[in-house]
């Protein structure tokens, strides 16, 4: 009876609280590839969004309204990231849309975001998708040129001078290894040997065998993701290579550390901070949301936590900011995206402006790591 | 009135169709569903074109997707880099599609069953890995964006004169079929369907008909892939993969090979299909799969063998 | 030199692979003139299921039998859902099984999991230095163990009873019939046993390439390439077209253009089809109908 009793009053409750937020819900769309080859990259950007998209309604939404998540599936396809895109400006008429999780869906998509004028938060690293600025496209992720530039100060402040590179051939080792050998060129580093790899080859130690035949090579940098630099790395020791190992941003997980094992140990990552968050020094402004992240992602979940789903979680929240800040209409929405400022979201602080949709300040926003006892540590 | 019927062969099917098409955009009250409906159209043109050479000359091609996404690339990459005009890149590239299909022909289609499957099966797959590796013409993995498409001074972008073109394209190629089927041609074309030995024996050059079908597949295919690149203003290479061919058989084989109409069925249904799986995210491939397998057993002879029985019992 | 040899070495782990996935692709065809496009996806399951095994605690050699087992059983369902539709046409029978794959594919994404996944190397991270090049000992294990199921296979088709029929059947499948053998036995066993030989293909290069749902597309569509190569009638036809696939591979990555390593396969196949459609091995004529 008196559980009866209690059932109904919370169905009153929630009447009359519902009722409060009564008005339409913001509708938020994303386009995730949780499924395919990036799957690794959309699989914690859709669930961090769906999990504090329900937290940020929990806690009485934004501005007095709900969020609503419209979240698809585009299997990293740009063709598919198109369609869906329409989808969600013209039938599910969004605010604002979170995604694509790659380069080349976002660039398959800015066309259509463009002339909708919807704004759009994207989760690929990518180089052109804020060079030039697009008016209604912004992005609060390092880019792949911001990356190379981190590997090779790093690589400059331990007198190394000549290296090689063993890229992978999808579009993340492609897009990467051409803003590398930019930066190389102007860090006056030089790359003596530049070797590629395919998607799903099984073995590397050819293309290690002639790196290692090469003189006067002090260091090897490897931009890939997936498989291929968890095998590049275990070629690597089997060779008996001795030289330091540079990883890209593409295997900041511990995935990459359990698939590669041992081979793992010395070898060098730059990454996004929420990995480390815990052994950030307390001075970085980013080490509070991070950490609180971490710790809820990997208690939602039970995986450790990825970078990418800072991603999501900076996009989400940087539309929240927005929204405040502006209103709801996606204009306002693009005005309060544009106005950023001192924004502390996972993957560094940010400020954007009229000439800047990317805004991220590169002190905070990636970390040179190192891998000691098959863990990550700040390296030196 | 009825001779005139017989002599524009306006079959009642064709004028259903037509009609259908007319009364669709009534339904379409946004892009996005337009989106689809030209998407499905387009589709409809490829599988009607692949299900003239699996299901009337009999042989399988399990390279479609590559053909069409290879058209729309080339089409996309002589405008966008060379600045021709969109209607002569479409006729350059579908001279082009013609060609490397009159030269593939004869190696190809001497084989059969299952050795037809895999050749054509090999060509798709090279062609993909070209797309994929020729950054600096294809954009790459990536992809690369298409001009849009003018004709005449007049440039395409509403998405009600998209859906015009597309339907006035399929209508105008299911009368062809038609006509094509009821020729003289079709029926050798039906003959070697069911065995190669009787129309060889009464003279009749098997070889050439079949690489006739199949270049006419690669065209109708190489066209549509070209306007859809036009239309969407993007193609990538995984148009051109062998999920995307696979895709297109069976859309033939899931409407009922050798159907005409089974064709525009099936690729109608699997078009719609992903958009009707979105709520099931995880569970998509399984289902896609599960559809896949259940037709195959169930109506190996596609959705289109479920009328003539209703006919019959009716 | 050492380059060269560390190429043939590279050529020759991933052709052993090949020839596993390439063998059960011959072994179905000849037993009931199925190409079954599902092959890599056995090879999926075969390390997928291992893995999760593994992570539920049961012990490695249970695991590794239980793997094995459970994918030759599903290639026993595989069997069963074909055998509805046996009277077909031979392209909706091309359709059937690559609706299989498909759908191997979509319930490994949802049975497991989207994710990268390895397994502990058999024998240890160590690794053998041939001539300047290495070889790890799990590469040495591919291999030896791809020779042992070949020479077992060898010793199946031209020694045992069952064996003997499986040829037979292929030959001539009414003959055999009258001769008392059941085509239904062989049919189940040619399913079974080619599931079993890629999951243990699967299991092997799991520690070396990792694994996740969609593994098997590639090395579904190599195997085949191989099978082809050595000629559809003869499984260890496959053998060799896998070795050859393999080793032109790694020249071709090593020495042209790694980008276009993965067209070599299928380039082979090609010229192979176009010219000698019987395989390399083969003195039978192409059309099996």
């Amino acid at each position: 009876m008196k559980s009866m009793l209690l059932k109904m009053l919370a169905i009153v409750a929630l009447f009359w609280s519902g009722s409060v937020l009564a008005e339409e819900p913001i509708r938020i769309g994303a386009l995730v590839s949780a499924t395919g080859p990036a799957s690794f990259i959309g699989d914690p950007e859709l669930k961090t969004l769906r999990h504090y998209v329900e937290k940020i309604n929990d806690t009485g939404g934004v501005a007095g309204r709900k969020l609503e998540l419209i979240a698809y599936d585009t299997g990293a396809n740009p063709k598919k990231a198109v369609t869906f895109a329409k989808r969600l400006l013209y039938k599910d008429k969004v605010a604002a849309i979170i995604g694509p999780s790659t380069t080349g869906e976002t660039m398959a998509v800015i066309p259509l975001i463009q002339k909708s004028k919807i704004p759009m938060l994207s989760m690929a690293g990518g180089v052109p998708i804020i060079d030039p600025v697009k008016k209604w496209v912004f992005k609060i992720v390092a880019t792949d040129r911001m990356a190379c530039q981190k590997i090779m100060e790093h690589m400059k402040a331990h007198q190394i001078s000549k290296i090689a590179m063993l890229s992978g051939s999808g579009g993340f080792g492609k897009s990467m290894r051409k803003q590398c050998k930019m930066v190389a060129k102007d860090m006056g580093i030089d790359i003596l040997a530049d070797e590629t790899y395919g998607k799903k080859d099984t073995d590397m130690s050819a293309q290690l065998l002639k790196i290692k035949n090469t003189p006067g090579v002090q260091a090897v940098l490897n931009p890939g993701f997936g498989q291929g630099p968890a095998i590049v790395t275990k070629n690597f020791k089997q060779l008996g290579l001795k030289m330091p190992l540079y990883e890209s941003h593409g295997v900041a997980s511990k995935k990459y550390i359990e698939i590669a094992g041992d081979a793992a140990e010395g070898v060098y990552v730059v990454s996004p901070p929420v990995v480390v968050a815990a052994k950030l020094p307390d001075t970085n402004p980013v080490k509070k949301v991070c950490l609180a992240y971490k710790n809820e992602y990997e208690k939602t979940f039970h995986t450790p936590v990825a970078s990418f789903g800072g991603h999501a979680y900076d996009s989400l929240y940087a539309i929240a900011d927005a929204v405040k800040r502006k209103g709801t209409s996606p204009a306002a929405i693009r005005d309060g995206l544009e106005s950023l400022h001192n924004f502390v979201g996972i993957d560094g602080v940010v400020n954007m402006s009229p000439t800047d949709h990317l805004g991220l300040d590169t002190k905070s926003g990636l970390v040179m790591l190192q891998i000691k006892n098959g863990d990550w540590k700040l390296a030196e | 009135m009825r001779a005139l019927a017989r002599r524009w062969n306006l079959r009642p099917a064709l004028g259903v169709t037509a009609l259908i098409l007319a009364l669709v955009p009534w339904m379409l009250s946004n892009d996005f569903y337009y989106e689809i409906a030209i998407l499905a159209l387009f589709n409809a043109m490829i599988a009607v074109g692949l299900n003239l050479l699996m299901g009337y000359a009999g042989q399988i091609s399990l390279a479609h997707g590559a053909f069409a996404g290879l058209g729309g690339y080339i089409a996309a990459i002589l405008t966008g880099r060379y600045g021709l005009a969109p209607l002569f890149s479409i006729a350059v590239s579908l001279g082009i599609m013609a060609l490397l299909a009159y030269g593939l022909a004869r190696p190809i289609l001497r084989l059969r069953g299952h050795y037809l499957a895999m050749a054509t099966l090999g060509v798709g797959i090279i062609v993909s890995i070209i797309l994929n590796n020729e950054e600096e013409l294809t954009g790459g993995t990536d992809g690369m964006s298409v001009e849009s498409f003018s004709l005449f001074g007049h440039t395409f972008t509403e998405s009600w004169e998209w859906y015009l073109l597309a339907a006035l394209h399929l209508l105008v190629l299911l009368w062809l079929a038609q006509n094509l089927i009821e020729s003289p041609l079709g029926r050798i074309l039906r003959s070697l369907h069911d065995s190669e030995r009787a129309p060889a024996s009464v003279g009749v050059n098997v070889a050439r008909y079949k690489s006739l079908v199949f270049v006419i597949s690669v065209v109708v295919a190489a066209l549509a892939g070209s306007l859809y690149a036009f239309f969407s203003g993007f193609i990538s290479p995984q148009e051109a993969g062998f999920n995307r061919s696979i895709e297109l058989v069976v859309m033939v084989v899931l409407g009922g090979m050798g159907r005409l109409y089974g064709a525009v069925i099936g690729a109608v249904i699997l078009t719609l299909l992903p958009q009707l799986l979105t709520s099931f995210e995880d569970y998509q491939t399984l289902i896609y799969g599960a559809i896949i397998i259940g037709v195959m057993i169930f109506m190996p002879k596609g959705i289109v063998s479920l009328f003539d029985r209703w006919r019959r019992r009716g | 030199m050492t380059e060269l040899f560390a190429f043939l070495l590279t050529g020759l782990t991933v052709g052993f692979v090949y020839a596993l996935v390439g063998m059960g692709f011959t072994v179905i065809y000849n037993a009931s003139g199925i190409i079954n496009f599902a092959q890599g996806e056995f090879v999926m399951a075969g390390g997928m299921i291992m893995v999760f095994l593994l992570a539920g605690g049961i012990p490695y050699l249970p695991a590794y039998l239980l793997a094995i087992g459970l994918t030759a059983l599903l290639g026993v369902l595989l069997w069963k859902l074909t055998d509805l539709s046996r009277d077909s046409s031979q392209e909706s029978l091309i359709i059937l099984t690559l609706g299989y794959a498909i759908f191997l594919r979509g319930a490994a994404e949802v049975v497991f999991d989207k994710e990268l996944h390895t397994l502990p190397p058999l024998l240890g991270e160590g690794h053998l230095t041939i001539l300047g090049a290495t070889l790890s000992y799990q590469a040495l294990l591919v291999m030896a163990a791809s020779v042992l199921i070949v020479a077992g296979l060898w010793f199946f088709f031209r020694r045992t009873r069952t064996g003997k029929a499986m040829i037979a059947v292929s030959l001539d499948p009414d003959a055999a019939r009258l001769m008392g053998i059941s085509l239904k036995k062989i049919w189940v066993l040619s399913f079974s046993l080619a599931a079993a030989i890629a999951s243990v293909g699967g299991i092997l290069l799991t520690p070396i390439t990792s694994t996740n749902y969609e593994v098997g597309i590639m090395l579904g569509l190599k195997g085949f390439a191989a099978a082809i190569t050595g000629g559809l009638s003869n499984p260890f036809g496959a053998v060799a077209g896998g070795l050859i696939l393999g080793i032109m591979e790694a020249l071709v990555a090593g020495y042209l253009s790694s980008e276009y390593k993965d067209a070599v396969a299928f380039v082979i196949m090609l010229l192979i089809l176009f010219f000698r459609p019987g395989g390399l091995f083969s003195h039978r004529g192409v059309q099996r109908v």
